[in-house]
């Protein structure tokens, strides 16, 4: 929204004060203010009104005349213009020789032959306004040579505020909120807005008018007759125009000025098609033309203005393309309307028509509001056209009143909000400034709301508390620290681990941290031939190749892995991320944090790449939880998974996730050549393990015995278990030291290394142990070999 | 006879004559001068160099008239011809040989130690201690040869070792974080030094933990800011760390109130907005919320600890400057504006010459939130500020793309490497 400092200035004085610092205050104080900020009419010198007295056609064109103009001095000024619109007695702005309009300066030239000496100016030329069909003219009675800027208000400042730091404040879209608040900030009185007083018209007869539905909190409606004037006075155009409207006409322009002065949208209809006026909403959908000349679908919930049962507005967003004022009006009915504004606020969004009045409406706007604006219209109305005549009463329902909100605090609670000392005078002055009724007594300050902040901006003691500090300043603050009591902070198992995962990975791995999105990319998964698996799906995404959500990393980092191909022979990828598995029995969604991690090489087999992440694993187990994992085969459970090469990782028999070999599918998508191995851990599954703890073990003096067995075999498993099963406390330490293979057999080498604490362990000692062993393998017919 | 003897030469000791003319081939040495000097009437040992043999040879030189020789001078002569021989030896191996044929049981030594006993009873402790000296002697230099030999192949090996190529392309080991942990490590680190909790929250949450509870009933136009992904089961993906808010007040709403233990908490998380992405917007971002409950909490304790804590995250004095900003879940609300890191608050290009960077909304804890936690507002007041941790990110490490950060590009993210 952009506002005009001579429109602020109309209603509090500010002379003497630099306006750019007001602003700067405001931005600081209130609502956010943009950089730009407009010095208008800056660019603008030398700019005079002046009066045409002779128009001779240029003998060598058709477009140019030859003018003789009065700029004041004693001599008239030859001028060539080009305009259309020249003609004798015509007033207009004129450039005299050395003016300056933006980057042009004017300098005497010839133009096709005759020299002219300064320029006529269109509205556009001199900043106010688009039009440049002509040079303007001046209807005023102005003496000749007079700087236009004394004339009109051509020098403003001008600047914006974002709308969104404004949609808890309804009164400050208009500049008489503004006003309020630059008063209080500089501490000056804000004056009155000018008004008719609209009890003279109490003895004309009522608009027919009916509030019929409870959207409507209050309708007041006025009559006007006979407004001949068609263009509005240049300074209200020019202020329109500052501030982002076009100027129609006067009847439009009224409205819109109203509107950007105090908030309050206002709409004229034709009283010849408003006879009898009815808000409602209708039962069944229809299709409405507003003045735009759009025809709109209207369902059962949004609230119309009719005459009778037929609609001529949607109410505060838009009139109808019939019942707008056209040339041939006489008579004009004035809305001045306060709807629900959460109706307001749904209609937009079902018609997807947003307009500067419903912008004000769904702000809850202040329902005080709407006689005065009738007032206001009235006063200036009447400014400009004094023929005009008021030909009904004020007809006013007031459906619904707003809640008058009472505050009652003592300064303590303002001192412990704030915490510094504000002193009573200030607090009471600044309220009072910013038109609440405030009084203190008995240590206690009572506050009334106004209401145009009362409609919900202003509810509750920290609302207040929001006023006195904001005018205070928070540059002004005094910093404290707080006195909070000290107590220690103990950091959750969780977090704790991830950190302790995040730094293994990297800084031992070598692996890269990622990130990916929560959902599925569907592109990306068809490229890889993984197919989307059905999950809770999202409604509104504005891109339809994203509308499920996953049930697991690891396709995100196949997608990332196939990106990353050739960044490396050997890398490695993790994330901590959410997956989704579906829906609880709450029906809520059972949300899950995972480590995925995905290997992916050129130069290690499938084997090798596969134990390196089950070793990876194992390092967690050890380093974080001290603890042992166990891998169990089992079938996967998604289609990129390995059908053979698939591992449940359990520990204390729970399982905590899963380690694969990418299915040769997907493997072959992304790269014929290369080994690609995932593993996904469940955080939460693996913070509930018990850690092991450090358990000291004190090494033996005594030397140990090792005994190596090659035993054929294809996996270490057996033997593995075995060895578990001997259950014997001298065997300190299982290691393979070689594996054989060639066409007929493979054999596994396993070292046993047999010590005891108390003494020198002999080969007879353990070699029990040992036939143990290799009798049980025997059993299941894995034999030692020759 | 040094022609025809050269066998008895290599076994040890020649016994020549002086004056005997078969030494005329040492004339032209410095041993038949020095001989001569001695106006023959002395022993003379004389180190001679067998060419053929390459080997060294003690030559002692006596005096015809005086007979056998003595066992005192043989142990001289032995002392001498080890000193001289280990001298030229250049491995250890044949220093340890040469120790074998001289000290060992077969040793010349030993040999003549084993003579001691046909000595007089006179002769023998004076020899005894003569032939002792003589060993000690000859260990001392075997050792000292070995050493010097040792240190030699040592320098040889030294030497031997080619000069590497440090310029050669590096082949790092490294890992790499995502960016977003790295700063979060950071700003967890600063807060958990004041005292805070880290929390976490899940990123898919109802409509009352992410909206009601925090104060923005349905149709609140504060909705119309987040553009929510709705999920079919009626829940959303998070739009605002502030979605945690709640659970945090209800997780420790009991300690605050029983035993007077503050709520300090942070909770960074991913967020999620319904919006189209570009350089600048992401969908999925993350955030930091943090709160302060207790008695007495201030706005003027607020922008304490905002100043304090931004200036260690940004690890410089930096001011900040707050403006009223309207967030349903504050009162007051406030943006918070850090001075320029750039320029330091002088104006310049990244600041659009404001001298002022727009940094976080921050604000009291509006008392419907605090109510809503079980936590009564007349009693307790408290502080909440959302950080934008992706943009606190893409400040930090200058990245202007914001997509880099979920794009799984390792060319980008493996640069941030361990940055505590």
């Amino acid at each position: 929204m952009f506002l005009s400092m001579n429109w602020i200035s109309d209603f509090v004085d500010l002379s003497g004060l630099d306006k750019l610092d007001l602003i700067h205050r405001f931005s600081l104080s209130t609502a956010e203010v943009e950089n730009e900020i407009f010095m208008k009419g800056s660019d603008i010198s030398g700019v005079v009104v002046a009066e045409i007295k002779s128009v001779e056609a240029h003998p060598e064109s058709n477009k140019l005349h030859l003018l003789k103009v009065d700029a004041g001095e004693p001599e008239l000024i030859d001028v060539v213009c080009g305009a259309p619109n020249v003609k004798v007695g015509m007033k207009t702005a004129f450039a005299k020789v050395g003016a300056r309009l933006g980057d042009i300066s004017i300098d005497p030239r010839p133009l096709a032959g005759y020299m002219s000496n300064g320029m006529c100016c269109s509205e556009k030329e001199i900043g106010i306004s688009d039009d440049n069909s002509g040079i303007m003219e001046i209807c005023d009675d102005v003496i000749n040579g007079t700087d236009i800027k004394d004339v009109y208000e051509i020098d403003d400042i001008i600047f914006e505020v974002d709308n969104k730091s404004l949609t808890n404040r309804p009164d400050l879209w208009g500049h008489y909120g503004m006003a309020r608040e630059f008063a209080t900030l500089a501490k000056r009185e804000l004056k009155p807005i000018p008004q008719v007083d609209l009890s003279q018209y109490d003895n004309l007869p009522k608009v027919d008018m009916k509030i019929e539905d409870s959207l409507c909190q209050r309708y007041s409606c006025l009559q006007v007759e006979n407004i001949n004037t068609n263009i509005s006075p240049v300074n209200m155009r020019i202020r329109l125009y500052y501030c982002g409207m076009r100027a129609i006409n006067f009847l439009a322009d009224i409205t819109n000025y109203l509107m950007l002065e105090m908030g309050q949208p206002m709409h004229a209809f034709d009283s010849r098609k408003v006879e009898k006026i009815r808000i409602k909403r209708f039962n069944e959908p229809f299709t409405f033309r507003t003045l735009d000349g759009v025809e709109r679908n209207i369902d059962e919930n949004t609230l119309m203005i009719c005459n009778g049962d037929n609609p001529v507005a949607i109410a505060g967003i838009m009139g109808g393309l019939d019942s707008e004022i056209v040339d041939d009006t006489t008579t004009l009915t004035l809305e001045s309307a306060t709807f629900d504004a959460v109706s307001v606020r749904k209609s937009t969004v079902r018609l997807a028509h947003r307009t500067d009045a419903s912008m004000r409406y769904e702000k809850c706007l202040d329902p005080e509001l709407t006689v005065p604006a009738i007032g206001r219209f009235l006063d200036i109305l009447f400014k400009t056209d004094k023929n005009a005549k008021v030909v009904s009463s004020l007809t006013d329902e007031y459906a619904y009143h707003y809640n008058k909100v009472s505050l009652d605090f003592d300064k303590g609670y303002v001192d412990r909000y704030t915490g510094i000392e504000i002193d009573n005078d200030t607090i009471l002055d600044t309220l009072r400034s910013l038109g609440f009724g405030v009084s203190l007594n008995d240590g206690i300050f009572h506050v009334d709301v106004p209401s145009w902040r009362a409609t919900k901006d202003v509810t509750i003691k920290a609302d207040i508390i929001e006023e006195i500090t904001r005018i205070y300043g928070y540059d002004n603050f005094e910093l404290n620290t707080s006195f909070s009591p000290l107590y220690p902070v103990r950091p959750s198992e969780e977090k704790t681990e991830e950190d302790k995962i995040k730094d293994l990975l990297v800084k031992r791995y070598a692996l890269h941290e990622t990130h990916s999105y929560i959902w599925a990319y569907y592109d990306e998964y068809k490229a890889l031939s993984i197919p989307i698996e059905d999950n809770v799906k999202l409604v509104n995404a504005t891109n339809p190749n994203i509308e499920t959500l996953r049930r697991s990393i690891i396709p995100t980092q196949l997608c990332q892995i196939k990106s990353n191909i050739g960044y490396a022979a050997d890398f490695g990828i993790f994330e901590i991320g959410r997956v989704i598995n579906g829906l609880k029995e709450d029906g809520l969604c059972d949300e899950h944090k995972k480590l995925a991690v995905t290997l992916y090489s050129k130069t290690e087999t499938y084997q090798q790449l596969y134990l390196r992440l089950r070793d990876i694993i194992l390092t967690i187990a050890k380093d974080i939880k001290h603890k042992e994992f166990s891998f169990e085969a089992a079938s996967p459970l998604h289609a990129y998974e390995h059908p053979r090469n698939y591992n449940r990782i359990l520990c204390d028999n729970l399982e905590i996730g899963y380690i694969s070999l990418l299915h040769p599918t997907v493997n072959k998508k992304i790269d014929k050549k290369a080994s690609i191995v995932f593993a996904e851990i469940d955080i939460k599954a693996l913070a509930e393990i018990e850690n092991g703890g450090i358990v000291y073990s004190e090494p033996s003096k005594f030397p140990s015995i090792d005994i190596d067995l090659s035993f054929v075999s294809n996996i270490f498993s057996p033997i593995g278990l075995a060895i578990k099963n001997a259950e014997c406390e001298l065997i300190k330490n299982v290691q393979v030291i070689d594996t054989y293979e060639d066409e007929s057999i493979k054999s596994i080498t396993t070292r046993l290394t047999f010590s005891d604490k108390e003494k020198t362990l002999t080969r007879d000692e353990v070699m029990d142990i040992v036939n143990g062993i290799i009798d049980e393998l025997k059993d299941k017919g894995i034999m030692l070999k020759q | 006879m040094l022609r025809t003897d050269r066998s008895s030469l290599r076994s040890g000791i020649a016994e020549i004559p002086v004056g005997d003319d078969d030494l005329l081939p040492l004339k032209s040495t410095g041993v038949f001068a020095s001989c001569k000097n001695m106006g023959g009437t002395a022993d003379l040992f004389v180190p001679y160099i067998d060419m053929m043999y390459g080997t060294l040879f003690i030559i002692y030189i006596y005096q015809k008239k005086k007979g056998k020789i003595k066992m005192k001078e043989k142990l001289e002569a032995i002392r001498q011809k080890a000193e001289l021989q280990l001298e030229a030896m250049s491995d250890t191996e044949q220093v340890e040989n040469f120790r074998i044929s001289v000290l060992g049981k077969k040793g010349e030594l030993t040999q003549i130690l084993k003579m001691m006993g046909s000595l007089s009873a006179e002769e023998r402790p004076v020899m005894g201690q003569k032939a002792n000296e003589v060993r000690a002697y000859i260990e001392e230099k075997i050792a000292q040869r070995q050493e010097e030999i040792k240190q030699k192949e040592m320098q040889k090996e030294i030497e031997a070792m080619p000069l590497f190529d440090i310029s050669a392309p590096a082949n790092l080991c490294q890992g790499s974080y995502h960016p977003i942990t790295l700063v979060q490590r950071q700003c967890e680190r600063i807060f958990k030094s004041m005292g805070f909790t880290v929390e976490d929250y899940s990123e898919i949450v109802t409509d009352y933990e992410c909206f009601e509870s925090l104060n923005i009933p349905k149709h609140h136009p504060a909705r119309d800011m987040q553009d929510t992904y709705y999920l079919d089961n009626g829940q959303l993906l998070k739009t605002q760390t502030s979605a945690a808010q709640n659970a945090i007040y209800l997780k420790y709403k009991d300690n605050l109130i029983n035993n007077g233990v503050p709520i300090k908490a942070i909770f960074p998380g991913r967020c999620f907005r319904n919006e189209a992405t570009d350089a600048s917007h992401e969908n999925t971002f993350f955030q930091m919320e943090g709160v302060m409950v207790d008695k007495d909490v201030s706005i003027s304790n607020l922008i304490y600890f905002m100043k304090t804590m931004l200036s260690e995250v940004f690890q410089k004095e930096i001011k900040v400057r707050l403006r009223p900003g309207f967030f349903p879940f504050v009162e007051p609300g406030f943006e918070l504006d850090i001075s320029c890191l750039i320029c330091d608050g002088e104006g310049c290009s990244s600041c659009k010459h404001s001298g002022w960077l727009e940094l976080c909304p921050c604000g009291m804890i509006h008392p419907e939130v605090l109510k809503a936690g079980g936590i009564d507002p007349e009693k307790y007041t408290g502080f909440a500020f959302g950080l934008g941790l992706t943009r606190l990110a893409m400040m930090k490490y200058y990245v202007k793309d914001i997509r880099d950060l979920n794009s799984g590009r390792l060319q980008s993210l493996d640069q941030f490497t361990d940055d505590e």
